[in-house]
């Protein structure tokens, strides 16, 4: 079984000082900077991951989860700090330390690049730099942005992340400075958390409309904590706009369902499940493939019920085999049979 | 001016469809859009101040939605005038209500008027046009309904305009436009719903506009095919404000329209509702009970542009998440726009025959009181 979303939580500033270069070390003593402080998520809630050390992830994703192998991801929000210097030294001190401290120390785990996804050159500079260092499987970009991922500004990043052979993992969250919603802040974060699923909408079909899959045939996304129960509706809905439309947009030649199920995988956390098991089972169906879902814990972060439990015993064998395991070796191309 | 009431006619010989024998199933259009040829059709209803600030300045918005669209209304419902479609009632009921048996239109007039930063003027046109509605559409048409056009950013004006308006009984509901300022249940907005429900209104929220915000929650797209994909993420994130904000518990007659956002995605929002609910209920301890269950007494929705799965059973399974919910569905066209749904033959075939006349009309005149 491969786990395809946990968390390695956020650094503390002083676990990155080793990493950092003797003017930044200089500047956050001395100052009031404290590096990527705003979080995705409000500090206290119950979503909100506690961070454990490696020995809690062992025990959590790998003795009790059962994880063969389980895809880590660090949620240190540098895309909210506007300096870029700083941005740019904090995101690549996160993937040294990332990588010293977590992924060397643990062979089944794998990670994702963090990068200054407001700074898309520096972005891809930082997805060079990982591409080939052992343990790194995906760049983790999150859902908000500040342009649409489809956005010209970003089509360089893609082709580096395609040439990479690096996965494009678009995480829950984000912090550019604009509304979460096209009708302005919500009073809540439950609000904003609901609305999520809806960029994640939007950002699908900017990239499928804006062409980043024919500039990069060979570009996997996966979705994480982004919820799948609300992408038939929305794969219905592109669909149609695009037979009306698609002469606005001509280098897109299939139906945009065609290049989601092509180029797209999704975990299957948050369940956001209907109530009644069969219409569960009937959205799966609808999503149009069994090559898409990902077996996702989230771990350490705690969802309004377990997506695993509550869904693969409502499937066939051979689909929770794909769900546990087969899909996400496929996408991160890990080698069959005993993984490391 | 003074708005009077309207009396609604005994003599039924009189009403528009007396002595027809209807062919096609009556229908309900709860999207109609009753257009200005030019802003120079609302000079009769406003005052010499604002004609002349129109003449010499002209409207400014925040221009944060500016992406043209891709033609313009249908040419086939371009009136013999050559003024616009959809801006002479004559001509609409002869070449869409009356050959569609369209029994009721419910006219929602997108106009300048709701991204209009001078609020006075904002204030001034949207008494215009809500004249300009009852002298060249109401008072000339009676199948047609309106919704009052108001500034919703300054809610003191708006709720004025929706008493006034009141007056008359044939305004069904109040219009926002899909993407505002700050999300809908946020309660700078709540004296226009505590005005809805003195004059036994609804509210509505109609796709596109924009007011200052990028129109996804991740910044502004490049094509006018993402403005025309993405109305179903605004009202989602409104119809969300509604219910969390307790908006519905303020007022608990008020009902809350979707309108030209498509439907398909209302049942898995509903889903994702309950779930966020659960885990976050701490942070609203005012909302005591299912978001789903609120939003199936409050929220209606319109099925123009409607999503056509490739599969019909994928329809027919859709309306079976809908539940009871499909009492809520009210059929739609967005007449005379060029991405307009035919009303009496969008809904796939094989759908139950009471489920396609509550659609097509008993929903909409239970809803509305028709």
């Amino acid at each position: 079984m491969i786990d395809a979303d946990v968390h390695i939580p956020n650094p503390r500033l002083r676990e990155l000082l080793p990493f950092l270069s003797e003017h930044w070390i200089e500047h956050f003593s001395n100052t009031l900077d404290k590096g990527a402080s705003q979080q995705y998520y409000p500090p206290r809630s119950p979503v909100t991951g506690r961070g454990g050390g490696l020995g809690d992830l062992r025990e959590a994703v790998f003795d009790r989860g059962g994880a063969e192998v389980a895809v880590a991801s660090c949620l240190y929000a540098v895309d909210s700090i506007h300096n870029p210097d700083a941005a740019i030294a904090l995101a690549t001190a996160t993937n040294d330390w990332q990588s010293r401290e977590w992924l060397e120390r643990e062979p089944r785990l794998r990670g994702s690049v963090v990068v200054p996804i407001q700074l898309p050159a520096a972005a891809s500079e930082e997805v060079e730099r990982h591409a080939d260092r052992p343990g790194f499987v995906q760049v983790l970009i999150p859902v908000r942005t500040e342009h649409p991922l489809g956005s010209r500004h970003y089509h360089p990043l893609w082709k580096t992340i395609e040439q990479s052979g690096l996965v494009a993992a678009i995480h829950f969250g984000g912090a550019p400075v604009m509304p979460p919603t096209p009708t302005g802040w919500p009073s809540f974060f439950l609000e904003e958390y609901t609305a999520m699923a809806q960029v994640f909408a939007t950002q699908l079909t900017s990239m499928i409309v804006e062409g980043v899959f024919d500039a990069c045939p060979d570009l996997r996304v996966v979705f994480l904590e982004s919820g799948f129960t609300w992408i038939p509706a929305h794969l219905w809905r592109m669909d149609k706009e695009w037979r009306n439309l698609r002469r606005l947009v001509p280098w897109v030649r299939r139906p945009p369902s065609d290049y989601f199920r092509e180029h797209v995988r999704v975990g299957i956390q948050p369940l956001d499940a209907p109530p009644v098991p069969a219409q569960l089972l009937e959205v799966v169906e609808q999503l149009g493939s069994d090559d898409l879902l990902l077996f996702a814990s989230d771990y350490p972060h705690v969802h309004a019920c377990d997506a695993g439990e509550r869904l693969l015993p409502l499937l066939p064998a051979t689909l929770q085999r794909k769900i546990r395991d087969e899909n996400a070796r496929s996408l991160y191309r890990l080698p069959e049979g005993g993984v490391p | 001016m003074t708005v009077t009431p309207f009396e609604p006619t005994t003599d039924a010989s009189a009403l528009p469809l007396a002595g027809i024998e209807p062919e096609r199933p009556p229908i309900i259009d709860c999207d109609f859009h009753n257009e200005l040829d030019s802003i120079k059709d609302l000079y009769p209803y406003l005052s010499r101040r604002w004609t002349d600030h129109l003449e010499t300045f002209g409207v400014r918005h925040p221009n944060s939605g500016y992406y043209p669209r891709f033609m313009d209304n249908r040419e086939a419902a371009r009136p013999p005038s050559g003024r616009r479609a959809g801006s002479e009632v004559g001509f609409a009921r002869e070449d869409y209500l009356e050959p569609y048996n369209v029994t009721h239109a419910i006219m929602n007039p997108l106009t300048a008027v709701s991204s209009t930063l001078d609020l006075e003027l904002g204030a001034a046109m949207a008494a215009a046009v809500n004249d300009w509605q009852i002298a060249e559409w109401l008072e000339p048409e009676p199948r047609m309904r309106a919704s009052v056009v108001v500034t919703p950013q300054d809610p003191v004006a708006a709720a004025a305009e929706i008493r006034r308006c009141g007056a008359d009984g044939r305004f069904v509901q109040v219009l926002f436009l899909g993407r505002m300022q700050e999300p809908m249940g946020r309660r700078r907005y709540w004296p226009i719903y505590e005005a809805c429900v003195e004059t036994g209104m609804q509210v509505a929220s109609h796709a596109f506009s924009a007011y200052g915000h990028p129109i996804t929650g991740a910044g502004h797209p490049s094509y006018y095919i993402e403005d025309h994909t993405s109305p179903p993420q605004a009202v989602q994130a409104n119809i969300t404000s509604m219910v969390v904000e307790g908006v519905f518990d303020r007022f608990p007659s008020l009902r809350m329209i979707s309108v030209e956002n498509g439907f398909a995605w209302l049942p898995a929002l509903m889903w994702r509702l309950d779930a966020a609910w659960s885990l976050l209920r701490d942070e609203v301890r005012h909302l005591d009970r299912l978001p789903s269950e609120v939003v199936a007494e409050h929220v209606y929705v319109t099925t123009q542009p409607i999503e056509e799965p490739p599969r019909r059973r994928d329809f027919l399974t859709l309306i079976e998440h809908f539940g009871e919910l499909a009492s809520h569905i009210l059929i739609a066209s967005d007449y005379p726009h060029w991405d307009g749904d035919n009303p009496d033959v969008i809904l796939p075939s094989g759908l139950d025959e009471e489920l396609v006349k509550g659609i097509q009309f008993g929903n909409a005149r239970a809803l509305y009181g028709l």
